[in-house]
């Protein structure tokens, strides 16, 4: 019963955190704070993978999964800030409304 | 289990101020604590190795990079008015809230058949042995990537030799 409930505890805390990165890519036109709230979004979905496999029995291949999914996400990350900072180079600002090129 | 509750609920304190706070060092900051607790958290959970993996990936060199882009491009404190109307993201968060939690929690509260469980060695060179190859190629792709985008020089274009020339 108390695994049960740690288990629960996780779950809401991923649904929690989960929204809050989605609300935050959403709002927010800062490109650096759009990584931000990726990251935020990535680590609840590292805290599912695990939560799953561990409540079906195979935390190790839950485990796995989110292991792969810290690299793939600090890939992407590393990518990510690259090119804001080529954005803040060529366009002085990081504003995602203002790097627009198309006129309509 | 009040440990547990602790340290989830304060990765979702770290996580609403990364997101909040308006000056970009300290949302990066703010990003750090929460993937240290959320370390702190799988460790809790048992699955230790990826404990080890978040915090020196997520909380160490993940910042480093965070602060490293921030020094470069600049600390911009404005804020920028959302494109999506606040209301309207506030009704979608809630409508994902919903569903997220109907979706998932149901499915993964209900019994499994119980199987033999791997490793975690050989579920990362076992079973998901390609997963791990890509996976470093992956990493080799995304270290050059980021060198062509940092480089700050112009590419050079050869123009193609005139047939004069060759001759």
């Amino acid at each position: 019963m108390t695994g049960i409930s740690v288990w629960t505890v996780s779950l809401v805390a991923v649904i929690a955190v989960v929204t809050i990165g989605l609300y935050g890519l959403l709002i927010l036109r800062n490109l650096i704070k759009i990584v931000v709230a990726l990251q935020v979004l990535a680590k609840g979905l590292i805290l599912v993978m695990v939560t799953a496999g561990g409540l079906h029995g195979s935390l190790a291949v839950g485990s796995s999964l989110a292991v792969t999914v810290i690299v793939a996400d600090t890939v992407v990350t590393v990518i990510a800030l690259s090119l804001a900072i080529q954005v803040r180079r060529r366009c002085g600002t990081l504003d995602i409304r203002g790097i627009s090129k198309l006129k309509g | 289990m009040i440990v547990q509750t602790l340290t989830l609920a304060g990765m979702l304190i770290c996580g609403v101020l990364a997101v909040a706070s308006p000056r970009l060092l300290i949302s990066a900051l703010w990003l750090a604590g929460c993937s240290a607790l959320l370390a702190l958290a799988l460790a809790n959970l048992g699955a230790t190795e990826v404990a080890v993996v978040e915090l020196s990936v997520g909380a160490g060199l993940v910042t480093v990079i965070f602060v490293f882009a921030i020094s470069i491009a600049g600390d911009e404190p404005v804020a920028y008015a959302s494109i999506v109307p606040r209301p309207l993201a506030w009704v979608l968060m809630g409508l994902f809230f919903l569903l997220l939690a109907g979706l998932i929690v149901p499915r993964l509260l209900a019994p499994v058949p119980g199987v033999q469980p791997p490793s975690i060695l050989q579920a990362i060179w076992q079973v998901r042995a390609i997963d791990t190859l890509l996976q470093v190629a992956l990493i080799f792709c995304g270290v050059l990537g980021s060198l062509g985008l940092l480089s700050e020089g112009e590419i050079s274009v050869k123009a193609p030799r005139a047939e004069g020339d060759a001759k």
